[in-house]
């Protein structure tokens, strides 16, 4: 066995007073790829903070390529041979390629001109040893985001990085995408680089990396190999919860449904340029009915469709024994459905209001009393939904930016809720959210659904859509191609149908 | 004292106000009179009026360029109409009225043009009311055949000459205008809405928000207050100047907003806070012109004014 490349011990760490790191650990091989797992707030991205200099530890010592590692910068850290990638791609989407590859260190010719043609062979030779053959002249914003994973991976390979952070490099990416990506990562180790890989997703972990660190509160609480360790296993060391315990109450907190109903929804045959071209589902009150697909599937514009949130499309909606012909997202929430989008951050929370007032949007019409906002009534509703469905707030007037993501999910969701619709769309509800806020997350739909409420669900997790869904339709390449009845319901059955359509055997009309 | 510090910062255009006044009650000679407070309070008028409009504007995330253009057309429409210009209107009363009210329907109706292009055609606010800020004052102009309007109607000037309990009836439509604006935007769905829309335009749509009716109002009502100031503007000088109007009033009452505290980007805003920065500005350059700093200098004072009130924003948001 080779000595360490990176040997991080006994890490401390606090933010004024908060610790967040209490002895954490980390050693990484040469050509080494390391997973880095662990719940939201368990001390993952400090870490790497640490490691690339946007952080000084407190105690504890780190030791890179036999040298004692200093580094008071992430551009520091980058000349001495650690680069970062993040999650939100520091780059910039209207110059090219090769300017966003060579950005900062460009070649020049004498008198400071810029050797443009020694630039685009370098960049075009980068991108070729990871398989990507682009016109690197154009901008870097027209190529998808795989692609501009892997010129921001070039990037760092360019400064002769020796190590390379990636930060959930695959959270934005689909599935073809992260096939790319995963093989560029084989690359880097076929070159001697060691690969620092950060990632929610579990099923990664077995394809790409050699071993996992697991990290809780703060500490490494274990490291395994990747090959051989069982998925549960690590779930209940990210958890710190009992293997047992973790197998019988399943990954995901949904549990049966009880009060399934008559027809609430159905779509059929609803085409949307560019990417869907026939499209069907039906939702029943009190059932939760699972889109499955693969991005770009359709699904989010599915979705999007029965709410109004973007202009029309053709095909025929029905809604609680009605048409719809819904102008607006006001019309349709004006008719019992609301909608959580799959971005928080872009299309759910407004950061600079208040945890009332965020919770209260969309019900204030009905809170009017002569044209006035009846605070008394909202902060009524308000405080009622923090209590019960335990939202963590220091109260109902704090920003609701200062929250966790779950928490702030869980905002979101009393926000339809308070409404008391009919039907309730939710496009990747528990993304990016921890494995605790997730299971309560879950089992609140699973209790709403039981209330009577019609839930369209939307997860990239099979787990989540095998496990909560009462009903699964499968898109693919914008056609609904399969119906899974809840007893055919199961991860292979989705898996199959998500890649390459109907299957033979249970199709029932939509 | 550690909890004096936020209180501080949440307030500081308060605290500077107060600091002003207590600096000139010690240096400024015969500072503390009504005449004094009368001179500056009607310097601040017009620039308050148009910046509450211009307030709920910017909280929406918007810019409204044209104001100083609207207060023109505003002012040069009114003494056509009192004057009888246009038509000969009969009894005294009704051609004020009428020269009152018809001038700020028509900025209001101009506000929500520039709604309307907004709204509609998904023009960048600043550009959208560039075209009236260009436009506008050319309109103005023309209806006036660049004539300078010369008038003496103190029954219509008495909307910024007369006084009540000895304050000039300006400052009363001002103060008016303030509390009432404040109170809709703290107190009622529409103010929320208007916040929603600027902190993030996206999600209120989705939460059923009517974003287009929301935007198409605030800059309706910022029309509204250009009118109102443009003809307080023309009361003070018994004359209609449209190539003077209301010229540079759209950066006096963004400075204002900004120095208020009211977040550029939208999403956070306060009307009392605009109230408190024009006063500042105001008072910054009366405080150097009292103490013989020459004007030109007085204007860099304000620009840093400016800068330090955009910089104390900025690290509250970090």
């Amino acid at each position: 066995m080779a000595a360490d490349l990176l040997s991080m011990l006994d890490i401390e760490k606090s933010f004024g007073g908060v610790p967040a790191l209490l002895g954490a650990s980390l050693s990484i091989e040469p050509a080494e790829v390391m997973g880095l797992i662990g719940q939201n707030g368990a001390g993952k991205s400090t870490m790497i903070k640490i490691l690339n200099g946007a952080h000084a530890l407190d105690r504890g010592s780190i030791t890179f390529a036999g040298q004692t590692w200093k580094a008071g910068s992430p551009q520091a850290a980058q000349r001495a041979g650690v680069s970062t990638i993040f999650q939100e791609l520091n780059l910039i989407p209207f110059r090219s390629v090769t300017e966003n590859i060579y950005l900062g260190r460009e070649i020049k010719r004498f008198a400071g001109l810029l050797n443009w043609s020694a630039m685009n062979a370098g960049a075009r030779q980068l991108l070729r040893r990871f398989d990507v053959d682009v016109d690197v002249t154009q901008p870097l914003g027209q190529f998808s985001t795989a692609i501009q994973q892997m010129v921001a991976i070039a990037r760092a390979v360019s400064f002769d990085a020796r190590l390379v952070i990636m930060d959930e490099p695959t959270s934005s990416l689909d599935e073809a995408e992260v096939a790319v990506l995963l093989r560029t990562v084989r690359q880097l180790k076929a070159d001697g680089v060691s690969v620092l890989f950060v990632t929610h997703k579990l099923d990664e972990l077995a394809q790409i990396c050699d071993r996992v660190t697991v990290m809780r509160d703060g500490k490494t609480v274990a490291v395994v190999p990747a090959q051989g360790t069982d998925k549960l296993q690590l779930v209940a060391t990210m958890l710190g919860r009992d293997l047992a315990d973790v197998k019988a109450r399943g990954a995901t907190a949904f549990t049966e449904a009880t009060a399934i109903g008559d027809r609430l929804l159905e779509v059929a045959n609803v085409a949307i340029a560019p990417r869907v071209s026939d499209a069907s589902l039906a939702i029943r009150r009190g059932e939760i009915v699972g889109l499955a697909g693969l991005l770009g599937s359709g699904r989010t514009e599915t979705a999007r469709a029965v709410f109004a949130a973007d202009p029309a499309a053709r095909g025929s909606i029905r809604f609680d024994g009605a048409t719809t012909g819904f102008a607006s997202p006001r019309q349709a929430i004006g008719a019992g459905m609301g909608f959580c989008s799959e971005d928080r951050k872009v299309e759910g929370i407004i950061p600079d209001m208040s945890v009332a007032d965020n919770l209260a949007l969309a019900l204030m019409p009905a809170l009017k009393r002569s044209g006035l906002l009846d605070e008394a009534a909202q902060r009524k509703v308000v405080e009622r939904y923090i209590k019960s469905i335990g939202i963590k707030c220091a109260g109902p007037d704090q920003k609701i930016r200062e929250l966790s993501g779950g928490n702030q999910q869980k905002v979101l969701l009393a926000r339809w809720l308070a409404m008391n619709p009919k039907l309730l769309i939710l496009d990747e509800p528990t993304r990016g959210i921890d494995v605790g806020a997730k299971a309560e997350i879950q089992s609140l739909i699973r209790a709403a659904a039981n209330d009577g409420l019609g839930v369209l669900m939307i997860s990239s997790e099979l787990e989540e859509i095998v496990e909560g869904a009462d009903r699964v339709f499968v898109l693919r390449d914008g056609r609904t191609v399969q119906e899974l009845a809840k007893d055919d319901i199961s991860e292979g059955a989705v898996m199959k149908a998500m890649a390459h359509g109907a299957d033979p055997g249970p199709r029932t009309a939509a | 004292m550690t909890a004096l510090k936020p209180l501080i910062l949440r307030n500081g255009a308060l605290v500077a106000l107060v600091g002003l006044i207590l600096f000139n009650f010690a240096v400024t000679p015969n500072f503390a009179t009504m005449q004094t407070l009368s001179v500056n309070l009607t310097q601040v008028c017009t620039i308050v009026i148009v910046g509450v409009g211009m307030t709920l504007v910017i909280a929406t995330g918007g810019i409204d360029l044209s104001v100083g253009a609207l207060m023109a057309i505003a002012g040069a429409l009114s003494p056509m109409i009192f004057m009888g210009t246009l038509v000969p209107i009969a009894p005294l009363w009704l051609a004020i009225a009428l020269g009152i009210i018809l001038p700020i329907f028509a900025a209001g109706a101009f506000g929500l043009f520039n709604g309307w292009l907004i709204t509609r055609f998904s023009i960048q606010p600043i550009v959208a009311t560039l075209v009236l800020f260009i436009a506008g004052r050319g309109l103005a102009q023309v209806s006036t055949n660049g004539n300078l309007q010369v008038f003496k109607v103190p029954e219509f000037q008495a909307i910024a000459l007369g006084r009540v309990l000895g304050v000039p009836f300006q400052v009363w439509i001002m103060l008016a205008l303030v509390a009432v604006v404040a109170f809709i935007l703290k107190r009622t769905v529409f103010g929320k809405q208007v916040l929603a829309v600027g902190g993030n335009e996206r999600a209120a749509r989705l939460a059923g928000v009517p974003v287009t009716r929301i935007k198409l109002i605030v800059y309706g009502i910022s029309g509204l207050c250009s009118g109102i100031a443009g003809l307080i503007v023309i009361a003070m000088n018994s004359a209609a100047d449209a190539n003077l109007i209301g010229q540079g009033m759209e950066l006096d009452a963004i400075a204002a907003v900004a120095v208020g505290g009211t977040l550029l980007t939208g999403g956070r805003a306060t009307i009392v806070g605009t109230l408190l920065g024009a006063l500042i500005i105001q008072l910054v350059r009366y405080t150097l012109l009292a103490n013989g700093v020459p004007d030109p200098v007085a204007l860099i004072a304000k620009a840093g004014l400016i800068i330090l009130a955009v910089w104390l924003q900025q690290r509250e948001q970090n």
